[in-house]
């Protein structure tokens, strides 16, 4: 058991020191940031301001981890988010419980990872264009659910979800932490992880050896389609609205980019859902930070380039050989992984 | 017929036919207003979309477009109105810095051995928030230059105008077919599309036409941008948002194969018409809602997605039997 857990750590440490320096950086120029204060029974505080606001994110970068894994991308999940906040918004305002509401949201994001699904596993299609079609189409599905309009909503239910709390706790984080440990669970108490990664690594090879791999593709893209409808619903609620245009707007970008940053490979295989999720509060803390230290936001943009650029020499094969001189690096001759594709 | 043409046919066909069930319900669309209209309305997106051809044809994807654009008219109105330069040299600045970082992205690519989707996706962040550091509000540009170019244009018969962007647009086409079809880089670019370890064994110059492709795909991004500032007159950052969304879609929808190797720069001109023609019709038509052409065009290219694939399984049967 002790094993399990000192490779778990060493597999987050990266991400784990990485978030610790950010941490001490902006709380060594700002005192005041490390402070939490409790208030009407929920914890008050910029580190817990960095979890709640992170929480859209953290929720895509779980279900994009997984089709990572499959070595898919999912580029919809800013649009699914935008159609399942209107789906949210439309039903609750024509008098749906809540219970009803959620429910549909749900399936509605389920809908269209089934989709995606369909398109990667059955038709054959390579998962960024598969993907591009409804994220091209999603925010026009969306603006069709709200027609044009932003749907405002004063459902005290729906609205908890965005801003209420329990245990202390924001509901958004306390929501991405039970789906986070329940999806880990799954994926890493089962075989279903394993499956993944194979998957993700040589799909003709996995399924000539026994491995159902469209059921699992589609799994994967069904899984990000769901992480996608809560964070529609948390991004919806907060807002107390349902604004089709800009509701998960670049959130695909942020969701792959916490995942880079969290180590997993974007060439599919072993993949670490709670490092993708420390990725995505990599993420807001630099966010946080910037707009503490009083840096326009502007430079956001520039530091994420900076970063993805950083990760990507890490990451890139010929970097890793000259740097362990296990092999040094051939410049012709053998087909890269890059080319082989 | 080859099975070649077959994907550049479809395109053609349904161009054509949209166009004719628009003016059966609209005369009025039969007109060379409405055709110059198109050409000068969708010259931005034309000039990128012949770069996104290139990258495409040679298997990668280009995500920095829209951000280099607006890069590019930030970085103009800047120059116009702080720098006092005068704008054929803030042209030449531009179009230097985004060949530049075009061929640095492809340099990234090829030497770092990384997907050209993510290389460009950092690329797109960093000329996104450069346009921002740049300035964040819309900045005017009132330049006389720019009056005299929107001065230009050639009359068609029946009041239609080629203005100068939408006859650059069309100029840009013309080259580059010419330089797929007709130079060593163009063939280059569909060996690297058939199969990079297969060209680099053909002898093709893997590293140099990886750069050149995403140099060019800069150069044409800056040229679009400076299109766009011409077109609208001011810089914003956040303007040409989703810019590369709709040159890739058009890219598809004019036949060429998004694993590589494919297609025509022709067949993208199509593309970016039948755009074009959908959102003219909904703007004909008054009832329709803006976000049906979003469906529309999502809906498009879906059906294109299919028709790549069903001349792929054919074209394989055709081998097994042969």
């Amino acid at each position: 058991m002790t094993a399990t857990v000192r490779t778990y750590l060493r597999r987050l440490l990266p991400q784990l020191i990485a978030l610790a320096v950010i941490v001490i950086a902006i709380s060594m120029v700002f005192p005041g940031f490390l402070s939490l204060q409790i208030q009407n029974g929920r914890l008050y505080g910029s580190l817990i301001d960095i979890l709640n606001r992170g929480a859209p994110v953290v929720l895509l970068a779980i279900g994009m981890t997984v089709v990572i894994a499959t070595k898919g991308i999912d580029l919809s999940v800013g649009a699914v988010m935008a159609i399942c906040g209107a789906v949210a918004a439309s039903l609750i305002t024509s008098g749906h419980s809540l219970a009803e509401t959620l429910l549909a949201t749900l399936v509605v994001g389920i809908l269209c990872g089934v989709w995606n699904g369909l398109l990667v596993a059955i038709l054959d299609i390579q998962p960024i264009i598969a993907t591009l079609v409804l994220m091209v189409a999603g925010r026009g599905i969306a603006q069709l659910v709200t027609e044009g309009a932003i749907l405002t909503f004063n459902h005290p239910g729906l609205i908890f979800i965005g801003s209420g709390s329990f245990a202390g706790l924001p509901m958004p984080v306390v929501i991405w932490l039970i789906f986070g440990v329940l999806v880990a669970l799954l994926v890493r108490q089962t075989a279903l992880g394993m499956l993944i990664e194979a998957i993700g690594v040589n799909r003709q090879a996995s399924t000539l050896s026994g491995v159902l791999t469209p059921v699992l593709l589609i799994a994967a893209y069904v899984l990000s389609g769901l992480c996608a409808a809560i964070a529609g619903i948390i991004a919806a609620a907060d807002i107390r609205g349902a604004d089709a245009n800009n509701a998960g707007l670049w959130l695909e970008l942020d969701a792959i980019l916490a995942v880079v940053v969290g180590g997993t490979s974007l060439l599919g295989g072993r993949f670490s859902i709670a490092a993708s999720v420390l990725g995505a509060i990599i993420i807001q803390a630099i966010n946080t930070g910037i707009l503490l230290s009083g840096f326009p936001p502007e430079f956001n943009l520039i530091i994420k380039a900076a970063i993805i650029v950083f990760i990507l020499v890490l990451q890139s094969p010929r970097f890793r050989t000259a740097f362990t001189f296990v092999r040094l690096p051939r410049a012709t001759g053998k087909p890269t992984e890059r080319e082989a594709k | 017929m080859k099975q070649k043409y077959l994907p550049l046919t479809a395109t053609i066909l349904i161009f054509v036919l949209s166009y004719a069930l628009c003016v059966m319900q609209f005369p009025n669309m039969l007109s060379t207003r409405v055709i110059g209209n198109l050409l000068t309305d969708n010259a931005f997106l034309g000039i990128a979309a012949v770069g996104m051809t290139f990258v495409i044809l040679s298997g990668g994807i280009d995500l920095s477009v829209g951000a280099v654009i607006a890069f590019t008219g930030v970085f103009l109105a800047v120059v116009l109105e702080q720098g006092g330069l005068h704008p054929l040299v803030a042209f030449a600045l531009a179009l230097a810095i985004t060949t530049a970082f075009g061929a640095l992205m492809g340099a990234i690519i090829h030497y770092l051995e990384m997907p050209a989707f993510i290389v460009t996706l950092a690329g797109m962040f960093l000329a996104r928030g450069m346009a921002f550091v740049l300035s964040i509000d819309s900045v005017p540009i009132k330049h006389p230059f720019y009056a005299t170019l929107k001065g230009f244009y050639y009359k068609l018969p029946g009041g239609g105008r080629i203005t100068l962007i939408g006859g650059l647009m069309l100029l840009v086409f013309a080259v580059g077919i010419m330089i797929a079809h007709r130079t060593r880089f163009g063939t280059n670019v569909y060996a690297l599309g058939g199969g990079a370890a297969t060209a680099q064994l053909m002898g093709v110059p893997v590293a140099r036409t990886t750069i050149g492709i995403y140099a060019l795909s800069g150069l044409l991004a800056g040229l679009s941008g400076i299109v766009f500032s011409l077109y609208t007159s001011a810089g914003y950052s956040l303007a040409a948002v989703g810019v590369e969304l709709d040159a890739i879609t058009a890219v598809v929808i004019g036949g060429t194969l998004l694993t590589g190797g494919s297609g025509f720069v022709a067949g993208t001109l199509v593309g970016i018409l039948i755009q074009g023609l959908i959102q003219t019709y909904i703007t004909f038509d008054g009832t329709l809602s803006s976000w049906w052409t979003k469906i529309l065009i999502g809906l498009l290219l879906f059906a294109f997605i299919l028709l790549q694939k069903g001349i792929i399984r054919l074209s394989r049967v055709e081998r097994q039997h042969a």
